[in-house]
């Protein structure tokens, strides 16, 4: 499963998530002009009530073998390391919750979440890629970008598309990561404590 | 404008309890743009979070740790500078130390203050084993403006900070000593132009800052400014008064309050400890380290409960220890009523304006520690501190056209006109808006008008944005205000008088250094001559007022009312034997300088006999005695 984590703390399904680096990955093609931001697109529905969800996704232009980049696992590391310290994420995902109580869980949701919206705040500037409101009619002229925006639903004719923001989406306009020294294990993403 | 600009920037230093910050302003911009507001930027100091990894933040915790040599990888303590220095600093030493308290120095703000302990002594951390390398209050501030200046100098290699002009804050309450050990930290990082400006006053050019040339439209002739300033760790009060000069408003500052070791780590004690009786009551017995996550705790809950929305509760939950988080976190809760008996009538209580702390007289056995304020009650404080200085600005404001605010004989109090908060605990709108109304109370007992609340810029930069902006201002244009001394100085003389058992023998207090003695200037105590025995320190007994305000220097007094003057820890002076012989008795009077920087110094200086260059022979006075 390849997923990028620094998109994690979204609330985007994966369905969207791999929608989304598939088109961002056909777009950077398209324009060579590769985007600094990471971003969660909006999300706009062609107004058409007999069309299902799913789109069938372009894939006309897979001629040219794909560039495929590594990312560096230093940054997905560094941050399962913040949200460890500050939110216990990991020490929460790795727990079976079959066995405790609603309020046991909700206890535990406060620490993570809390903690999880600290780092989001302090490491990222988050804002949304549409200003408008949900469940509001929009138009899309010409030439949007088509990572910021996805389009779904009855995707046919010409643009301008109007259609429904079904979610705003996410945009990520400043990262802010610690420096990590040279020699710094970030595979330790807590180490062991042990009290004298 | 006369005065040639000496630096690039104007830096501006917040050397707080808690934590430093270092903001600053570009001058040459600032001389070549006249037209708009002066940019004033606050540095991101880069400092180690956790081992090995190193962010930038506008605050820097002041906190040092002192590792054990197996706790940490040396390669993980790498800095974006080269340093020598064990000594963590900032928020690795503030995280580490949390869990591991004995290796931990915290407060060496107030130690620097506290005349008790030889402050040049390495002993923090306290009562921590031997081994732990110890640090003196001076030298853990030395560490934290060593680690400013290195942050500086890795941004602007080319404009390094000794180069800079340099304001550090310090509190209004500081004592002489305590100034002068600021200004020594500041030069042993060789600092050259370097000044000192009292952080409530900072708090003042920070808004007159925020307001632009509007100021002169927010406060009028005979105003009274009362600055309310409550950090982590400490309470400063001061007062400004608005008077006249060749049709100028001018800002005077008319007295300052006592050294209160009382902030807002205080308030987030007191609440983790209602949360621990809350959870004692419900058998829940707590482990220290889960007190520690409480503290934290409150102080997030605390700022959302004291905004004024509706939420009543906010949940706090303390995870385990171990990597089992469900079913080992604590679960419990605090509510605004707990919040407001606990912060808001605990520590800013409804009390009339003649309720004042009640001091409670320490006892000579106590352990060797930091004289925390024995009443919570900021308002009694703050009372005690307005009836104490009910005639802080009559002097000032006796030919003010105004009258109407001039205090008549029969009050009580020094009446305020306006105020201006500063410090992290004001942020919250409940009590800033609690403080004012307590105000306006003893304002409208005593038919006064209500004061109105001076609009502020951000509580937690604001000191160090504002002495950033006074270092600017203080070489050209621009509203300065007139300080000096915040205290009159005194030494003590025993009186020639047979002693009397149970009685201490009579002392007289004669004036070396009156009230307003301003930067730069000069006093000499009359003619009176103390006879000093060469070759051995000499002690004098140190006092200080900051209500007798017509003292002169040589003026000596034999008696003043209870409170009037406090004793400061004694001075000391070695004269070298430099030719005479041992035992001989030298006469000196005794001469007291306000420097540039805004210290003040004492010398004596021989009455009859003269160096190799026919002047006068000087010794410098220590203000602060190594024990």
């Amino acid at each position: 499963m390849n997923i990028d984590l620094s998109s994690m703390p979204t609330s985007i399904d994966m369905i969207h998530l791999i929608l989304a680096s598939l088109t961002l990955i056909l777009f950077i093609l398209l324009i060579k002009k590769p985007k600094q931001v990471i971003s969660a697109p909006a999300e706009a529905v062609i107004s058409s009530p007999d069309i299902e969800k799913e789109p069938a996704v372009d894939k006309t232009i897979t001629e040219q073998p794909l560039q495929l980049k590594e990312t560096n696992p230093d940054a997905a590391l560094q941050l399962l390391t913040l949200l460890q310290q500050d939110a216990r994420f990991i020490d929460f995902v790795k727990e079976d919750l079959s066995t405790y109580s609603d309020a046991d869980i909700g206890a535990a949701a406060r620490v993570v979440h809390e903690g999880s919206q600290k780092t989001l705040n302090t490491y990222f500037t988050l804002e949304a890629v549409r200003s408008e409101e949900e469940e509001t009619p929009i138009s899309l002229p010409e030439g949007f970008n088509a990572s910021e925006v996805r389009l779904t639903g009855n995707v046919v004719g010409e643009a301008p598309f109007n259609g429904t923001l079904i979610h705003k989406g996410w945009r990520v306009s400043q990262t802010k990561l610690p420096k990590i020294a040279e020699g710094h294990d970030t595979s330790i993403v807590a180490p062991a404590e042990v009290e004298l | 404008m006369s005065h040639e600009i000496s630096a690039r920037y104007s830096v501006g230093i917040d050397l707080g309890t808690t934590h430093c910050v270092l903001s600053y302003l570009d001058q040459i911009k600032a001389a070549e743009d006249t037209s708009t507001e002066v940019e004033i930027s606050v540095l991101s100091i880069p400092q180690l979070t956790q081992p090995g990894v190193v962010d930038e933040k506008k605050q820097l915790p002041s906190f040092i740790y002192r590792a054990h040599e197996s706790e940490l990888n040396p390669s993980e303590l790498t800095l974006p500078w080269p340093t020598n220095s064990e000594a963590l600093t900032g928020t690795i030493a503030r995280q580490l130390g949390s869990k591991t308290p004995i290796r931990l120095v915290s407060s060496a703000k107030s130690w620097l203050c506290h005349g008790g302990v030889d402050r040049h002594e390495a002993f923090l951390p306290m009562s921590s084993p031997e081994e732990v390398t110890k640090i003196s209050p001076l030298n853990a501030t030395v560490e934290y403006l060593s680690h400013l200046r290195h942050a500086w100098d890795h941004k602007f290699p080319d404009n390094i900070l000794s180069e800079q002009n340099v304001t550090i804050t310090i509190p209004a309450s500081f004592d002489p000593a305590a100034r002068e050990l600021t200004a020594e930290a500041a030069n042993q990082l060789n600092l050259k132009h370097l000044t000192l400006l009292e952080e409530p006053q900072a708090a003042v050019y920070n808004w007159i800052n925020a307001c632009g040339d509007n100021w002169r439209d927010h406060v009028s002739l005979g105003d009274i400014i009362l600055v309310v300033d409550i950090g982590g760790g400490t309470c400063d009060l001061s007062l400004i008064a608005v008077s006249e000069d060749a049709g100028n408003l001018t800002l005077n500052r008319v007295a300052v309050g006592d050294h209160i070791l009382l902030g807002g780590d205080n308030m987030d004690l007191a609440l983790a400890y209602r949360v621990k009786a809350k959870l004692a009551a419900e058998g829940k017995e707590l482990q220290p380290w889960q007190i520690q996550a409480i503290v934290q705790a409150c102080r997030d809950a605390k700022e959302q409960l004291l905004l004024e929305n509706d939420i009543n509760e906010v949940a706090i939950a303390i995870p385990s220890r171990g990597s089992k988080l469900l079913g080992g976190t604590l679960r419990t809760s605090l509510t605004r009523e707990e919040v407001n008996e606990t912060l808001v009538e605990g520590f800013f209580p409804h009390v009339k304006i003649d309720e004042h702390p009640i001091a409670a007289r320490r006892s000579a056995l106590s352990q060797k520690g930091l004289p925390y304020a024995q009443d919570p009650a900021i308002s009694r404080h703050l009372a005690a501190f307005l009836s104490k200085q009910v005639n802080a600005a009559n002097d000032i404001l006796s030919n003010a056209i105004d009258r109407a605010t001039v205090q008549n004989e029969a009050d009580s109090f020094i009446k305020p006109s306006a105020i201006l908060f500063n410090g992290g605990v004001l942020k919250s709108p409940v009590l800033a808006k609690r403080m004012l109304a307590i105000i306006n109370h003893w304002l409208e007992d005593s038919n006064a008008d209500k004061a109105r609340l001076l609009s502020d810029a951000d509580l937690d930069l604001g000191v160090s944005i504002g002495a950033s902006y006074f270092g600017h201002i203080k070489q050209g244009k621009g509203v300065r205000i007139r300080g000096g001394l915040a205290s009159t100085y005194y030494v003590g003389i025993e009186s020639a008088m047979p002693a009397i058992p149970g009685m201490e023998a009579p002392i007289e207090a004669l004036c070396i250094a009156p009230f307003g003695m301003e930067e730069g200037s000069e006093a000499k105590a009359s003619e009176a001559e103390f006879g000093l025995v060469v070759g051995e320190p000499v002690h004098f007994r140190f006092f200080g007022s900051n209500t007798r305000r017509h003292d002169e220097a040589g003026i000596q007094l034999d008696q003043w009312q209870e409170g009037e003057l406090d004793e400061l820890p004694e001075l000391q002076v070695t004269l070298p034997t430099e030719g005479r012989g041992a035992g001989e008795v030298v006469a000196v009077h005794l001469v007291a300088k306000v420097s540039e920087i805004g210290t003040l110094k004492l010398e004596a200086i021989a009455a009859n006999s003269t160096n190799k260059n026919e002047d006068a022979e000087r010794w410098q006075i220590e203000l602060d005695v190594r024990n």
